[in-house]
This record gives C-alpha cells, structure tokens and sequence, in this order.
C-alpha cells in the first residue's frame, strides 16, 4: 500500500546542535555515532547556546566542525585541563571534553585524573577502540593483550608494554565523580543506553553535581583490520570481558 | 592611589594581577615564586575568583588555555623549569590569538640548576620557546614597583593584540622588598568586549578556538595574519630607558635586576670621571634594536652585562652591527655580579 507523502511524519533527523559538515571518520567507526548521541541530547536539553565543546588531538581533532556550539580545540591529553579552565571562567557555561584513549588515558593522565579528582562541573567523553587511530593504529594504554597493532607487530606483549588500562575504574576509585560509567555502540541496545547515559552525565553537569565520565567503547575497523560488523561482534564478544559495560560510580 | 606598602616582588606582581582584574589563576608551586601562588590562595577566593594549584605546569597553563578562551583576564606564574614544561601551551596560546600573562621568576638552569637568581631563559623567552613561528610580548621589570607597573600593562597588551605576554622576572626581584604604592583597580567591566571568545553561541555562529588547521593555504593564512600582528606590536611597543648616555662613551646594556646593579655602576664609574651610561630594554620582545642603533653611533663601547652566558648579547650585537665594540660580562648559574665586578669590567673598556 503506497502511503501519500502528506501522511508521513518524520521521526528521524538531523539533531540542530549537529552541522552539516561530513565527517571524516571511517566507515563503521563509533565516533560519528557519539558525536550525534551529545548533540541530539545538547538539543534535548535546550543547551547549544551555553554549551562550549573541548576537541581533542586524535581521530576526533575536527569536532569543533561538527557540533554547532561554540568550541575549544586543546593540545594532546589536555582537554580536561582546558575544560576546567572554561568552565572556571564561567561556571555557567556546559562543557564537555571529547577524547580519545591516547589522548586521555595516556598523555592526559595527569590532566584527566585530577580534572575528575577537583570535580569540575565537566562532562567527559572517553572514547575507547584500543588503538591509534589517527596516526595509524599503533598501541593505546588501552589495547588488548596480545592485540597486533602497528607498534606490537607481534601482540602486545605485557612484560613490554604493561596491560590494558581500566582507567575508569581507576577514576571511580576517587571521591569526588559523580558519574563514572562505561558504555558500548555495537547495537540499537547499547546506543539508546548510551544515549542515556549522555544525558545524564549533561544533567548531573546542569544541576551542578560535580564531574561525569562517559567511556565509550568503540570500533576501529580500519586499524583493526575488521569489516564494520566484525568490529561490532568484537567489541561484544572480547573488548566488553576485558572492560565490562555498566555504571562504576553513580553519586547523583 | 597613595596605598604605600612594603612587599616582595612576587607579592606585587600577585596584586597587579588581582588589580589588573585577573579573573583566573592556575599555577603549580616552584621556587623563588611561591609567594605570588601563595598571595593568590590567599586573596583571589575572596574576590570570588578563581584560583586553582594545577597538578602541574602542563596543566596550569593548559587551563589559562581555557579561561583565555572564555574571554576573562588570566595568568599563570612560574620558574624556569616549570616555563619550560609550559611551552606547549604557550604555543597553543599563540596560535589561537588567545590573550594571558606568563610570568617567570627566573632562576639557574639547565635542567634543576638552582633557585638563585638568572636570566638564563632570554631565548626560550624572546625567540618563541615553543614550536612554530610566534613571539610573545616579553615585559623586564629591574625594580619591585616596575614589576606591578608592567603586570598592569602586559594584562592590556595580551588583550589588545590577543597574545600572549611575559613578565621576564628573576628570583632576585621575586623576592625582594620594596616599597610600593600599587595601582589603582582597573574597571573590568569597562573593559573591550572579547566578541571571538567561546561565552556560549546565543544569537550568534559559533566561535571557534583553535591553531589547527589541516589544509597549509589556510594554516599559511593564519601564520601570516600573526606575522602582521607581530609587526605592528614592533612598531608601537617598543619600551627603553637610557640612563646618563647623553655624554657617555662607554654604555652598559643590561636587563632586570642586572640593570638596576648597573645603575649603581654609572654612578660609581662617573665619580672614577668614567662616562658611562645605561641602556635597559624594557621589552626584551620586541627588542629595541633602533633605539640602541641610534645610541651604538655616539659610543665607542656597549658592554653587555646578563646573568647568563650572553643570550640578549645576541641582540645587542645585532643592534650594534659593529658600530661599537661589543664586549661581554656574564655570570651563570645564579651568581649575581656586583657593583665591583661590573665596575672592573667597565675599566678594561673603557680605556
């Protein structure tokens, strides 16, 4: 039965706090599907005009492009810092910090740990795919054992390299985060609890509760060397025993 | 006005900042300049502004890379070691035109060194430091009041040019008292509107803060709208004294607190019937070659005292240009010459 174009109604679009700029991540890579998850909530919550975004050094390096917010381009693993500081500026102001693994869990160690052990009013993504990807796939804090990448050729090695970093739970081990939970995008499940928890680490920040941590698992086909759906299965089936999904802290 | 107080050197440039209407200090403890962090815990919580020890000088100045951003009035301090590790945001700092005040207390290097006092960070200062192409306005106080006079204007220079500034400060002036009568409060709500900064896009296109740009035609753009800026800051904001060089044959160029010893060898020399004179660059960046130029025509001699192992004598010579003799005397490692030492320094050139 053809339906008349008059009787439809649309149900999905495009969120307002996204632009219109293409993205540059690879195909079946999770980052655009987040970068549309905060901003269909920054809309949600009627915050794009107060919101200021912190882009990171990494894959996600062009989020300023994507989000119609104002926004802060930072230096490899300072984006915390730098939230911390916008936000101090102006308490008023929603801020969010967008980072990869190298840049939060590795370089940004310092800045990462004690912007969430200050409890700045702050909203961090931590988005988790073991790898490098920018400069071409090689070791993250948070690669698997015995994962190929193209710095551990042969596997990582942990007499080498040490083991992969549970860096949230090393957050949730602090006092003062509000929210500290690990999150996955491998299907329409793990999206819509995804985009829950966005909304509520963006909430906790609204109502002055302190410091939120989303990490999200994430794919990297193209350094993984796995077609998109393998990635997905990957994540589901391996990545999530080594860094289990669900909420750390939830104070709020 | 007429607040007429005795403080350390520190404690003055802490409040000129506060005067200046720094809104936002980050900073991580080092020696000789605790006592600027120390006068900001005390005093900036009050005023309901923000102070903040960082967990280091990465982050101190990665978060004045933020409040920058926002658009309030900001600073960090520091000493040689930690100004090293702030490079990289000072360079960011450049490359996104943000505005905000770097002081470094200078102390021995390389590497720990000591806490004495040096002036050893002359080129990380002046030649940009960090990566890339850029400057960053650098301001040398030699007396405790210079050092509140020039925290005052480097707060209106970052802001009119979006730039970066530094107070070139060492741990003798740091930590030294005088007495001082401090500058009144500035207006901050009389202060020009920021309309690049990130304040939340409402009613407008989204402002963006950034050095990045992929495509090298637009980064060469952005590269060369800096170079402009840098130009015109050459042309306005030069800043030098000379003292006693209307008849002088022999000058002494010297900075900071080996400036002010200097002083006091003019004097010395003068009574030994020795026409000597001072030129102090007030600005170490922009450098005042011309001025110096002029002065290098009317003398035989520019000795050049530093405490390092002639970093600004680089710039002397290239003021100069061999149209005087260009001697040196410098001391390392956080040894300050005396009075004596650049006396008997003086006497072997000015023969």
């Amino acid at each position: 039965m053809p339906v008349s174009v008059e009787k439809m109604v649309k149900v999905f679009g495009r969120p307002k706090s996204l632009t219109d700029a293409r993205f540059t991540y690879c195909p079946g890579c999770h980052h655009g599907t987040l970068t549309r998850i905060i901003a269909q909530v920054i809309d949600e919550l009627e915050i794009a005009e107060r919101t200021v975004g912190i882009a990171p050094v990494g894959c996600a390096v062009f989020a300023y492009r994507w989000f119609h917010c104002d926004a802060i381009q930072a230096a490899h693993g300072r984006a915390s810092a730098v939230a911390s500081g916008a936000k101090r500026a102006d308490p008023n102001l929603i801020v969010f910090a967008y980072q990869g693994d190298g840049d939060f869990a590795s370089i940004g160690t310092a800045e990462s740990i004690h912007a969430a052990n200050r409890g700045e009013n702050i909203t961090v993504f931590f988005v988790n795919n073991q790898v490098y990807g920018m400069t071409g796939g090689e070791m993250a804090p948070t690669s698997l054992i015995a994962q190929k990448t193209s710095t551990t050729p042969e596997g990582r090695d942990p007499a080498l390299s040490g083991y992969p970093i549970r860096f949230s739970e090393m957050i949730a081990q602090l006092d003062a985060p509000v929210y500290v939970t690990r999150q996955a995008l491998y299907d329409t499940k793990r999206i819509l609890e995804a985009t829950k928890a966005v909304k509520k680490a963006f909430a906790y920040q609204l109502e002055e509760k302190g410091y939120s941590l989303v990490e999200v698992l994430a794919t990297c086909p193209t350094n993984w060397r796995m077609a998109p759906t393998d990635a997905n299965k990957h994540v589901a089936e391996v990545v999530t025993t080594v860094y289990p999904l669900g909420d750390l802290v939830d104070r709020g | 006005m007429g607040e007429r107080l005795l403080l350390r050197g520190n404690e003055v440039i802490a409040e000129a900042a506060i005067r200046a209407g720094c809104q936002c200090y980050f900073a991580y403890p080092i020696t000789p300049q605790a006592e600027l962090l120390e006068h900001m815990a005390r005093h900036m919580p009050g005023l309901g502004r923000t102070f903040i020890q960082a967990e280091s000088e990465i982050a101190a100045i990665s978060m004045v890379y933020g409040a920058a951003s926002v658009g309030v009035r900001t600073m960090t301090s520091s000493s040689s070691p930690g100004i090293s590790l702030m490079q990289e945001g000072i360079s960011y700092l450049a490359g996104s035109d943000l505005p905000a005040v770097i002081v470094n207390v200078m102390r021995g290097g390389p590497g720990l060194g000591d806490i004495a006092p040096a002036q050893a960070d002359y080129l990380q200062a002046t030649k940009g430091g960090g990566h890339g192409d850029y400057h960053t306005i650098v301001l040398a106080p030699s007396t405790v009041p210079e050092a509140g006079e020039l925290t005052m204007l480097a707060f209106d220079l970052a802001d009119r040019y979006r730039t970066p500034v530094m107070i070139l400060a060492d741990g003798m002036l740091g930590q030294m008292m005088e007495p001082v009568e401090l500058p009144e409060p500035v207006d901050v709500a009389a202060l020009p509107e920021k309309p690049w900064a990130t304040t939340g896009a409402k009613n407008r296109d989204p402002n963006v803060i950034r050095s990045f740009d992929l495509d090298p035609e637009v980064l060469k753009q952005m590269n060369r709208a800096l170079q402009e800026r840098y130009r015109e800051i050459e042309a306005k904001e030069v800043r030098c004294e000379e003292t006693a060089t209307e008849d002088a044959d022999i000058v002494i160029a010297a900075y900071g607190t080996v400036a002010r010893i200097a002083r006091s060898v003019v004097r010395m020399a003068r009574a030994d019937g020795i026409k000597l004179g001072l030129f102090r660059p007030i600005t170490l960046w922009p450098y005042p070659y011309q001025p110096l130029r002029e002065l290098s025509k009317r003398v035989r001699t520019v000795l050049t005292v530093e405490m390092s192992a002639g970093q600004m004598w680089e710039d002397v010579r290239l003021a100069v240009c061999e149209r005087a003799k260009t001697p040196f005397y410098g001391e390392l490692g956080g040894v300050v010459p005396t009075p004596r030492s650049i006396l008997s320094e003086v006497k072997k050139h000015a023969g």
